[in-house]
């Protein structure tokens, strides 16, 4: 027996959306760290270039395009590489009543968190930027899957249309071996929640809430996307992994 | 922007206070019914009705209707 790692992303090629900052930097600098080659995209170039310093190895690619403009998602279709791997992490995140719902606030949230992955997603997979074998990932959440929180109507939604996507997708694409899965966390320590509707004292509150007493990290979701990615997992598709801390027990 | 109409605004984020228990003094957090939610709702209410953004540390500092008035005022101008 020789030592094996199913988890190692050598030799795969994996964009990654989202990835200034949060959960989508983790990301691409933990799949760098497994031997994956990654292009990174997000809309703010100096945190981007950032991402991109810190990503371990050589052979990666930096793409700054704001994913809700269509001639911006072009650039990304302009690098020419095929992905083993594509991961949605760009998103937003907000906190408004239901009485407070407008057409416009659904709009902005649904272009950012469900459009814009679609649309990508569709664009590389035409184009056959989507490799024999690949694997789809999408960060879905907690709220609008699994549960929700207060004021979170707008964003739950948004979440909720992902999961319908996925086990879409999954399906029509299941005949090329492209496997579409989401993960699902938890409230994350990010700079999405550090700023905002919420306070401190609030988030302290709320961490209360989980059996495990804490909010989960960026990179405890980034090895759930690794797990997606990799051989690991080569027969899962169409499944919405749970990252919560075990907040849905109770 | 004038206070009536701005107290009036405030007391509508709660379903069982009394509006005309609310006034430009009162300590918001006094009122039975206060809770994050609320907090959620003022913010809401200020984008949608004065559209400026607030932030829940805003609130957090303020602890009276008046101290709100004041933001919301300073932010306008």
């Amino acid at each position: 027996m020789t030592i094996s790692n199913p988890f190692s992303l050598e030799g795969k090629t994996i964009l990654v959306t989202g990835a200034s900052s949060g959960i989508g930097r983790a990301v691409a600098i933990e799949c760098s760290r497994l031997g994956g080659s990654i292009v990174v995209t997000g809309r703010n170039k100096d945190r981007l270039q950032d991402t991109f310093e810190n990503l371990c190895g050589h052979g990666h690619k930096l793409v700054a395009a704001d994913l809700t403009v269509e001639t911006e998602i072009e650039e990304i279709l302009e690098v020419g590489s095929e992905f083993d791997g594509v991961v949605h992490v760009a998103g937003v995140l907000n906190y408004i009543p239901f009485r407070y719902v407008t057409e416009e606030k659904l709009n902005k949230a649904f272009s950012v968190n469900y459009f814009a992955p679609v649309i990508l997603s569709q664009k590389l997979f035409k184009r056959n930027m989507i490799k024999r074998d690949a694997s789809i990932v999408f960060i879905s959440s907690l709220n609008g899957v699994f549960c929700s929180y207060v004021a979170s109507s707008i964003y739950a939604s948004t979440k909720g249309a992902l999961n319908g996507l996925v086990k879409g997708m999954a399906l029509d694409l299941a005949d090329r071996h492209i496997r579409v899965n989401s993960v699902c966390p938890g409230m994350i320590s990010t700079g999405l929640i550090k700023e905002g509707e919420i306070t401190e004292d609030q988030l302290a509150e709320d961490k209360k809430k989980y059996p495990l007493k804490r909010y989960g990290k960026p990179e405890e979701v980034a090895y759930a996307v690794i797990y997606l990615l990799s051989d690991a997992s080569t027969w899962v598709t169409g499944t919405n992994l749970l990252i919560d801390g075990g907040y849905t027990l109770l | 922007m004038n206070e009536s109409e701005f107290v009036r605004n405030f007391a509508a984020q709660f379903e069982e206070v009394d509006p005309s228990v609310v006034a430009m003094d009162t300590n918001f957090r006094d009122l039975e019914e206060w809770s994050s939610f609320t907090a959620l709702s003022i913010i809401a209410m200020v984008d949608e009705v004065y559209s400026l953004k607030i932030t829940g540390n805003d609130i957090k500092n303020a602890k009276t209707v008046r101290d709100l008035f004041n933001l919301v005022y300073e932010k306008m101008k």
